[in-house]
């Protein structure tokens, strides 16, 4: 307690002195928690977005059906049985049906991935709505990112070639009828969303899927022969592999924040001890045993992050509560930085997070704190109260 | 008399100490044989490098002697352990500097009040302490300065008021005045020893200060690590 109190009046005595490095400690935690607060919540976020988007509440695969393969899509697809008939029909699951096939944009060749859904389907947000079939052609919705690339505009007509069940190639027009912005790349980049049923008469698959997404609810729902069911979980891995990877660089960032943030203390440490040699010899002379001035020493170290959450929170606690409410804005687009982000992006900053963060800072402030202190330890306390040790 | 045995305070028996210098020792104190009463008012006395500073630290076991043995309030201080001899100094003695010693990022009420956070003193009873010692020394208007905007005098001052808010027997002074002048070293040196006269605390100064030995009221002159004479003043 008195170690405490002492190295409290110490800091507060020290003044401008300690607020610096308390505002360089402060500065730091805030950045650690702002930095890993944007991408928890990026992480949420992606996370919702594959569920709307993408994979549901989980999908039945046809058995055959591997998404990094294009070669297994000719033969991973089945005829729906009655009792998935009846669970479409109930909304409770999306048949989608996908092949290969090759679209020649302003005369280049490109090959796609055409997706059939059904068009009055509301479990997945991708706008089946806009697959207008009144058109003339067959109505199709790609992402913006597959838009920017093929240079495809809403009501471009573009020619599409695909090979039916029994090998023969055939080809039509698609008309775009509707653009969507998709923070997820799986269901933009290469492919194109067509009409269940167009799809499946284009390739003599009447009735058939490659796969089914369930909707995204705890309800129970039976198996199927022929087709495995994959857990929400792990359709989610791979973005989440994503985003780690995404993100390694920015646990670099703030690990060398941390480390200037702990530099700054260790180097008042260090001068302190040295400075602080008459007053060290001192302490000893009016009866604190050498451990005890370590300990102050370690103590008033380690206080230097106390005060810097006190600190921080003043701004920092503003400035989260702002963020995570009304989200941080990006000017930039998704592919500059490689994967498509939204471009409003609210921060998750969790207890466990802000807790973790302090507790991490408050243990590495004391212990660099204490390597230069114990050095008082070796010091002798008359030639210390001269203030003599070089 | 005041060095009477059953009431010595201080009490050093062949006491020798040496230092390394290079490959052999310094002898810096050679065979003292020294014993202080209670109350006493004295002083070590002698030329620069005569071991003052040396046989003080021993005595406020700050240090050991590397022969004999060191009794301070009857108590053998070579044998004690970090602990121990911190705890003697906490509570038994006051330590006075030719520098001073003032902690410079606490006021003066700060540092006077310092050595009673050291023995856990109640809140209240510290402020009642530091505020007399402050008045002992005539200081009181200066309690929430910091030691930087003193003058040396008052510094000094603020140094003895520490040294005894927590009245301790023994109060150990290592050339208290040579940063003073001559006013306020008289001053420094009137108060103490009202102080000695007031609480009975036992004084005991390394000095080589002609203003210093005026006060003292015994002389231990040493000599190249030896007791070379040593005379009680009667007044
Ligand atoms: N730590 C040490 N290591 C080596 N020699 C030392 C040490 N401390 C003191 N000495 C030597 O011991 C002798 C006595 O030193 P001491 O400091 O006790 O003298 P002093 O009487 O206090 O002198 P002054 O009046 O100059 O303060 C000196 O010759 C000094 O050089
Ligand atoms: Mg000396």
């Amino acid at each position: 307690m008195t170690a405490i109190k002492l190295a409290y009046r110490n800091l507060i005595g020290a003044g401008l002195r300690t607020w610096l490095n308390v505002i360089v400690l402060s500065f730091s935690f805030v950045m650690i928690i702002w930095m890993k607060g944007m991408l928890d919540g990026w992480d949420r976020q992606a996370r919702i977005d594959s569920i709307e988007w993408e994979t549901g509440g989980g999908q039945y695969w046809h058995e055959n059906y591997d998404p990094y393969d294009p070669f297994t899509f000719e033969d991973s697809h089945a005829p729906l049985t009655p009792e998935q008939e009846n669970l479409w029909q109930k909304g409770k699951l999306v048949p989608v049906l996908i092949t290969r096939g090759t679209i020649y944009p302003g005369g280049r060749m490109q090959n796609i991935v055409i997706k059939g859904i059904d068009v009055n389907q509301k479990l997945l947000s991708i706008p089946t709505a806009r697959l207008d079939t009144s058109v003339y052609g067959i109505p199709a919705v790609v992402g913006s990112n597959m838009a920017q690339n093929s240079r495809l505009k809403k009501g471009d007509r573009v020619v599409v070639r695909w090979r039916d069940a029994n090998g023969t190639f055939d080809a039509d027009e698609v008309v775009i009828t509707g653009i969507f912005n998709t923070t997820v790349p799986s269901i933009d980049a290469g492919q194109i969303w067509i009409p269940l049923k167009d799809l499946q008469r284009m390739t003599l698959l009447e009735n058939e899927a490659t796969l089914l997404v369930r909707d995204n609810t705890e309800a129970p729902m039976p198996a199927f022969a022929g087709w495995k069911f994959m857990e929400q979980d792990e359709l989610l891995k791979d973005i989440e592999t994503i985003i780690k990877s995404k993100t390694a660089g920015t646990s670099v960032f703030y690990m060398i924040l941390l480390l200037l943030a702990l530099l700054v203390i260790f180097d008042t440490q260090v001068l302190s001890v040295f400075r602080r040699q008459k007053e060290i010899g001192t302490y000893v002379a009016m009866g604190m045993t050498k451990k005890e001035v370590v300990t102050l020493f370690t103590v008033e170290g380690g206080m230097h992050a106390v005060l810097a959450v006190v600190v921080g929170a003043v701004y920092g606690i503003p400035l989260f509560i702002q963020q995570s409410t009304q989200g941080i804005s990006f000017g930039l687009s998704g592919q500059d930085i490689g994967i498509t982000m939204a471009e409003t992006l609210y921060p998750l900053y969790s207890m466990e997070l802000v807790i973790s963060t302090i507790f991490i800072i408050v243990v590495a402030t004391t212990f660099v704190s204490f390597i230069p202190a114990r050095k008082i330890s070796g010091m002798n306390p008359t030639e210390a109260i001269k203030g003599k040790i070089q | 008399m005041t060095n009477n045995e059953n009431q010595a305070i201080i009490a050093l028996e062949h006491v020798v100490k040496r230092f390394p210098s290079g490959k052999t020792w310094f002898t810096a104190l050679k065979d003292i044989n020294l014993t202080l009463g209670r109350g006493e008012f004295a002083g070590l006395v002698g030329p620069s490098g005569s071991g003052k500073t040396t046989l003080l630290n021993l005595v406020g076991s700050l240090d050991s002697a590397s022969e004999g043995r060191v009794d301070v309030l009857g108590m053998d201080v070579g044998k004690m352990n970090a602990k121990k001899s911190a705890t003697l100094r906490k509570k038994h003695l006051g330590f006075i500097f030719q520098t001073y010693n003032l902690m410079p990022v606490y006021t003066v009420y700060e540092n006077v009040e310092f050595p009673l956070l050291l023995l856990k003193e109640k809140a209240g009873k510290r402020r009642k302490a530091v505020m007399e010692a402050l008045e002992w020394l005539g200081i009181e208007s200066k309690a929430k300065s910091k030691p930087a905007r003193l003058s040396g005098g008052e510094c000094q001052r603020v140094a003895i008021a520490r040294a005894m808010v927590k009245k301790p027997e023994i109060v150990l002074a290592d050339e208290p005045t040579a940063n003073l002048d001559a006013e306020n070293s008289h001053h420094i040196l009137q108060t103490m020893e009202q102080l000695n006269r007031e609480l009975g605390t036992t004084f005991l100064f390394a000095t080589h200060d002609e203003k210093v030995i005026k006060y003292l009221k015994r002389k231990i002159r040493l000599f190249d690590g030896k007791v070379a004479a040593d005379e009680i003043i009667q007044s």
